[in-house]
This record gives C-alpha cells, sequence and structure tokens, in this order.
C-alpha cells in the first residue's frame, strides 16, 4: 500500500529521492535547541484554540444587552465585543477553557521566542551563514509581539480599553505623520468605534499570515543549512551528528509537542488569567488601577513610566514626551538587533562560515553586552510595576522611581563588566561547566596579571578552533558511537 | 547503555498511552455533563501529557539515538554559478534596455497605479483637522454627571469630586471632565484670565491625562493631588494642576465654569488649552 502510493507519486513529482533524503536526516539533540520547537508548537496551539474563538467572538462595539450566566453583568449594556468574550467564557461549553489556554500561548510563545533568540545570540549561531534566519526570526518576535497586543485588546474591557487608549497616544507622539496616523488607524478621534473590527482582522488573518510565510522560509533555511552543533569530539564544521528524522526525531519532536500543549491546557484549565469580567466593559472615563500590560510590553511601559518629563518643541513643533520610549526606543531596540550578526562580522572581523557553536565564555565580550542588554531591558520591565512595588513596600512612588531611573544607568553596566570578568575566569579555568568552575579561579585573577589569561581566551575565540579549555566537555556521545548514515 | 529494567521494555510507554486514552474519555463525559473549566484543562492536560511522556520514553528508550553522521556543504554555492546566474540575467536585462521607451512607459504606468492604490487608505478615517483642539464644551453647556444628570454645587461636598460631561455629549471621550469642590479660599488663579473660573469654589480640569491619554482616575483630597494610575504623573489641583512627578509635561487643561440662573453649575467656555496627550502640530496653550 505505502509502496504502492510512495511509486504513484515518485513518478509523477519524483518526490522519493527527496523523501528518501529527508527520512535519514540527521538533527543534533541538545537541549538548547528545543526552545524553538517550543515556540512553534505555541503557535499551533494559538492557531488550534484561536480558531475555535473565531466562531464565537464578534467584533462589535455596538452596544447589546448581556443576559448570560455571570450575574455581576447580566442585564448590563455593554459591546458585542465584550458580551460575546463575557458570553465565551460563561455560556459556551469549553468557551473559557479555550480562551485561557490561546492567552497563556501567547505569553509562552513571545517567551520561548526571547529564549530562542538569547541562545541563538549568546551561542553566537546567527554567525554566517545564518544571518537570514536571525533577520527572520527578530521579524517573527516583533510580529508576535504585535498580534499578542492586538489580541487582547480585543474584548473591548476596560483594561485592553486602556491599553488602545495609549496606543493611540503613541501614535499621535510620531512626529510629522502622527496625528494623521493614529486617525486612519482608529477610524477617528480616540475611541472611534473602527479599531476593534480593525484588530480582529489584523489579528487572526494579515498578521498569522505573516508568521505562517516567515516561520515557512526559517524553518526551511534550517533544512537547507543544517543545525548548528556544539564542540565535541567527532564533530566538525564539515558534520552534523545527532539522530535521524525517522524515527526518533519525529517521535521527540511531537512528543515536544504534545508536552507543550499539555502544559499549556493544565495552564489553561487551573490558572485563570485575562478575567475580562472583572475589568468590566470599556468606558473612556474609567481606568483600572493598577494597569500593566502583558509581559512582552513590559519593557516598553517602564520605560514610559521611567522617562523624565520632557518634550521637543522646535520651530512651533511638538515631539511629545511618549516618542521617545514608545516609539525611538523600541525603533532602535529592533533595528540593533536585526543589524547585530552584521555588525558583529564588521567589528570583530569575522566573515568566516560557522557551524560549530560558540560557548558563551569562547566570546566574553558578546556574551557581556547581551546580559548588559538583557539587564537594561529587564530592569524597565520591572520598572513597568513601579506602582505595585511602592504599595508592596509602603514607599512613596517618587523614591520607588528615582531608584529605577539610577537602577537603569548603574546596573547594566555593571553587569556587563561582571560578566566579563566571569567569563574570561571560566574560559582560563577549563572547568566543563560553570557550577565546576573554582571559585579562585574569580578572586586570583586580578593578582595572577591580566596579560596571560587575555592570551590563553583568545585560544577560544570566535573565529579559532577548538582549544584545551573544551577537553572536558562532558556533553553528548563520544566519536566512536557515531555511525554513518545507512550503518 | 539502555536502562536495566523489571518489566520488559515498553510497558511505561503502553502505561502512558492508556492513562492518555483514559483521560480523553474522562474529557468527554466531562463535556457531556455541561463541562467544568479546571476538570477540563486537567484533562486535557493529561491526554496531552501522556501522549507526550509515551512518544518521548518511547523514542529515547527503544529507538536508535543519537550518533549518526551526516556531511554538510560547508559553503553553499559558488562563484562561478553565481556569475553565471548574473550573466543570464543581464542577457535578459539588454534585450530590456533595447526597448528603453517601452521600460520607462511601464514604469509611468505602474508608478502611477501604485499611487492610485494609495488613495483608499484615506477612506480609513476622518481628518484630525481641529478636532484635537476643539471639545464640546461651550459657554454655558451644563455639567451633568455619566447618568445625565444636571449638578447644583450643594450636591458635592467639600473635597468631593465627580467625572461630569456636557449636556448632550455624554460619549464625548476628549470632554470627560473632573469637577472637585475645594475648600473655601483654596482656589488661586494662575493667570488673571482664570479668576473668575472657580464659582462658589468648584474647579474643574480636564480628566485625560496630558502624557499618554489615561483618565486621571485617583485624587487625594488632602493634598489636592490628581494620580494617573497609568504611568503615575501626579498633579497639583492648587497649582492649576501642574504636573509634579511622572512622566506628564502639561497641566491638565482647566474647564472655566459659571453658575445658570437655575443654580446649575454651567462650563463657561471650553478648555485653557487642547486636552490630551501631546501631537506634532499642537499649538501652545
Amino acid at each position: 500500500m505505502l509502496r504502492r502510493a510512495a511509486g504513484w507519486f515518485d513518478t509523477r513529482l519524483g518526490t522519493s529521492a527527496f523523501v528518501q533524503k529527508a527520512l535519514t536526516k540527521v538533527f543534533p539533540d541538545h537541549w538548547s535547541f528545543m526552545i524553538g520547537e517550543i515556540a512553534l508548537y505555541s503557535f499551533v496551539v494559538l492557531l488550534l484554540t484561536g480558531t475555535f474563538l473565531t466562531f464565537f467572538f464578534d467584533a462589535s462595539t455596538s452596544h447589546s444587552v448581556y443576559r448570560g450566566a455571570y450575574e455581576p453583568l447580566n442585564g448590563v449594556e455593554v459591546s458585542d465585543a465584550y458580551r460575546s468574550v463575557l458570553e465565551l467564557s460563561f455560556d459556551i461549553r469549553a468557551g473559557l477553557v479555550m480562551r485561557q489556554i490561546h492567552h497563556w500561548a501567547a505569553l509562552v510563545f513571545i517567551g520561548s521566542i526571547v529564549v530562542h533568540l538569547c541562545r541563538v545570540f549568546f551561542t553566537g549561531a546567527f554567525r554566517r551563514p545564518r544571518e537570514i534566519n536571525w533577520v527572520i526570526g527578530v521579524l517573527l518576535l516583533i510580529l508576535a509581539i504585535f498580534n499578542g497586543f492586538s489580541g487582547y485588546s480585543l474584548p473591548d474591557d476596560l483594561l485592553s480599553g486602556t491599553g488602545l487608549r495609549i496606543a493611540y497616544s503613541i501614535a499621535l507622539s510620531v512626529p510629522l505623520i502622527g496625528t494623521w496616523m493614529a486617525f486612519l488607524l482608529f477610524g477617528g478621534e480616540f475611541p472611534a468605534d473602527e479599531i476593534i473590527g480593525r484588530l480582529f482582522v489584523v489579528h487572526i488573518m494579515i498578521v498569522p499570515a505573516l508568521i505562517i510565510g516567515l516561520l515557512s522560509i526559517h524553518l526551511a533555511v534550517v533544512w537547507r543549512q543544517k543545525h548548528t552543533q556544539f564542540r565535541e569530539p567527532g564533530r566538525t564544521e564539515g558534520n552534523v551528528v545527532g539522530s535521524r528524522l525517522w524515527p526518533s526525531y519525529t517521535a521527540k519532536s511531537i512528543g515536544l509537542f504534545f508536552a507543550v500543549s499539555a502544559v499549556l491546557s493544565v495552564m489553561g484549565g487551573l490558572a485563570q488569567i485575562n478575567p475580562v469580567w472583572l475589568y468590566g466593559p470599556f468606558e473612556p472615563q474609567q481606568v483600572t488601577s493598577p494597569a500593566q500590560p502583558d509581559w512582552y510590553l513590559g519593557w516598553v511601559e517602564g520605560a514610559l513610566r521611567l522617562v523624565p518629563p520632557f518634550d521637543v518643541r522646535l520651530f512651533g513643533y511638538e515631539i511629545p514626551n511618549p516618542f521617545f520610549p514608545a516609539v525611538l526606543l523600541p525603533g532602535v531596540t529592533f533595528t540593533l538587533l536585526l543589524a547585530w550578526p552584521f555588525l558583529e562580522q564588521r567589528f570583530a572581523h569575522d566573515k568566516e562560515a560557522h557551524h560549530l557553536l560558540d560557548r558563551p565564555r569562547d566570546h566574553p565580550v558578546r556574551t557581556a553586552l547581551g546580559a548588559t542588554t538583557l539587564t537594561f531591558y529587564t530592569v524597565m520591565f520591572v520598572a513597568a510595576s513601579n506602582d505595585l512595588i511602592a504599595k508592596w513596600l509602603g514607599a512613596s512612588i517618587f523614591g520607588i522611581t528615582l531608584i529605577f531611573r539610577i537602577l537603569i544607568l548603574l546596573m547594566p553596566p555593571l553587569v556587563g563588566w561582571g560578566t566579563y570578568r566571569l567569563m574570561k575566569a571560566l574560559a582560563a579555568s577549563g572547568a566543563g561547566h560553570l557550577s565546576e568552575m573554582p571559585l579562585a579561579a574569580l578572586t586570583n585573577r586580578g593578582a595572577d596579571g591580566h596579560g596571560a589569561h587575555v592570551d590563553g581566551g583568545k585560544g577560544h575565540g570566535a573565529a579559532g578552533p577548538p582549544g584545551d579549555g573544551h577537553a572536558g566537555n562532558r556533553l553528548g556521545a563520544p566519536a566512536e558511537e557515531a555511525r554513518t548514515p545507512g550503518g | 547503555m539502555r536502562r536495566q529494567r523489571t518489566s520488559p521494555p515498553g510497558s511505561g510507554v503502553a502505561m502512558a498511552f492508556g492513562f492518555s486514552a483514559a483521560s480523553s474519555i474522562a474529557l468527554t463525559v466531562v463535556y457531556a455533563f455541561g463541562g467544568q473549566p479546571q476538570l477540563e484543562g486537567l484533562l486535557l492536560g493529561i491526554a496531552l501529557g501522556g501522549l507526550a511522556v509515551g512518544l518521548v520514553r518511547w523514542a529515547q528508550d527503544l529507538m536508535p539515538g543519537g550518533g549518526y553522521v551526516e556531511q554538510r556543504d560547508t559553503e553553499m554555492g559558488g562563484p562561478a554559478q553565481s556569475a553565471a546566474a548574473v550573466r543570464s540575467f543581464e542577457r535578459g536585462e539588454q534585450e530590456v534596455q533595447r526597448r528603453s521607451f517601452l521600460g520607462k512607459a511601464l514604469t509611468a504606468a505602474l508608478g502611477a497605479l501604485g499611487l492610485a492604490a494609495l488613495f483608499p487608505i484615506r477612506s480609513l478615517g476622518s481628518a484630525p483637522g481641529t478636532s484635537l483642539e476643539v471639545t464640546p464644551w461651550a459657554e454655558g453647556i451644563r455639567v451633568v454627571t455619566v447618568d445625565g444628570e444636571p449638578v447644583r454645587p450643594e450636591e458635592l461636598e467639600i473635597g468631593g469630586v465627580l467625572t461630569v460631561f456636557p449636556e448632550g455629549h455624554l460619549d464625548a471621550a476628549d470632554a470627560q471632565t473632573l469637577l472637585i469642590h475645594l475648600a473655601p479660599g483654596l482656589y488661586r488663579p494662575v493667570s488673571p484670565a482664570r479668576e473668575g473660573w472657580a464659582p462658589e469654589d468648584f474647579v474643574a480640569f480636564s480628566k485625560v491625562c496630558t502624557h499618554a491619554g489615561c483618565p486621571v482616575g485617583l485624587y487625594q483630597p488632602a493634598g489636592h493631588r490628581l494620580f494617573c494610575p497609568c504611568h503615575q504623573s501626579i498633579f497639583d489641583v492648587l497649582e492649576a494642576a501642574v504636573p509634579i512627578a511622572g512622566p506628564a509635561t502639561r497641566p491638565l487643561p482647566q474647564l472655566p465654569l459659571e453658575i445658570d440662573a437655575d443654580g446649575f453649575i454651567t462650563a463657561g467656555g471650553d478648555y485653557s488649552g487642547p486636552i490630551g496627550p501631546g501631537y506634532w502640530s499642537r499649538p501652545r496653550a
């Protein structure tokens, strides 16, 4: 049967050669390579649950009266969008669990993209020839964040309405075209009625289509270029060592899909998320307090809160304050992210192709820069809760904000410097893992004198072959066990 | 390499798949009896998790593992190949360039089409015009509550605050206003023009934050301060609502008040300046 089907397609499309090669394709086994797969499978869960939700959601701001199982809002006049989300949550069987799985999946999707990006960054997996996939990956991150925001803005509840109000103000702040941009996006002065319906189309059609397109290219490029791998005996720039696609990698990967969806299902069932019935319907003169966005916009929210109060006025025109934290900062962030592989090629003078990964210690400058950047965004993320922190500590919001303004300047260089020293010491100590490094390696460094260690570190640099520092590497199977395809 | 086991290989895998199937059946029962979100999530999780555990253990314990080697092309393509591709393109390009006039005409036609295709974008919204500078407030318009009730001074005690709209414009988000009753003698006009704006110690400020447009929802009567819950800007009501903390840069515009012949509070005109967040062409207030 299978033989006949294979023959049928092969004589028409010539598929068998490809299928034969594909089934024996080798994928390296390392836990960190699964993070991107977690993102992929969260996206699959998003598509499945999201499709269910579209059958019930009503993207309209016309008003009608909610009559359903949720007593506190029974008989209240609300927008159709909000009403349909209430019905979805309380009156449609399996509606709430689907909605909550969808929201959790969105948080995990973006989270795993960010962790995947960090993995690729700190191991140098973005280097030639993988710059294309780095750029596509960053574009996917931007699209994912945008679709997260457009998704949680749909229910027309008080919290998301506040988010849209801020988004409108950010659009207004763009120089020259901001006013027109805000009016065309929203259909007029806030709160114009068009935005929910438009965001719905963007959220369920335009952005998902772009994500599917870019994701397909992302995977095709990985397939074509083959995976990177960590340095180990038997692994070279010219080979890939690992499991075959069929059957072990297929089983493991499908197993991972089920694991991701299992965790998301349990979260969706047991952990309440975005309880829009508690926030109430959107009314322009009301606001929730506290008001925080979903986690992936926390850094923008924190930046909006931390930036000192200033506007720029030039020749009678104004660049309002929110432009700097909410337009300029994300613009610079994503531009630098997109440009990173090319910047590193230029400044590290390394245009060579690399298929063996760096360990973070092999490239202390890159690792330190990454730690600095992560610290910068983490401080902003935490600052997005300055009101909650002030409340918990019983401190004044003035004082807490001032402390965050100091931390944002102090912490990133401090963490960067510490990371650089740590990576240098780790490389010089030759320990297989950070936990195995003797503490003395760190404290002795000053007394030992820098020069010798810097030279020692260079041996592990981006361009060089593996040095002695890798001899203690405990990862994976020894070379003797390596089998050739067909063996 | 394999783990020593007492039970036959694969029994754990079979058990995981069995758990999964049992959980799926339980899920259909829960659904049939009306559904219960927590149970649905948990049972779906066990059904999927059983498949996950089974598949991963099957792969790890019973299938050939890592250690296969595949060669890779360390560099894709080559200079000769790309030179040939470029030559093929240039050969065709010469054919096109031989009819350079036609090429230019095609470019012009495509450009015109592209421009024409841009125009429908204009249909997406109304023109901003002066809509950001004006609100429905005007002299003589009564101040009403969110329920549309007009307000008499005696209805709001000292230290009290009320969200109000212009009568007949309850849906005008840009006209939302905080009506505050100050203790007698506290109002200090910041300019001579604002001297008569607080009849019977009532003042009114736009409720839309001048930073990012959130409703400035919290009033602390003791310190006469307004707080914006979004980005923690704080405004001093006694100093014409100037920002004293947070990212806001401009005071909340003030609404002049009057009391009409029937004893209701009315507006004495529009706000002292454009309300809400800044924008490129915002006139200086």
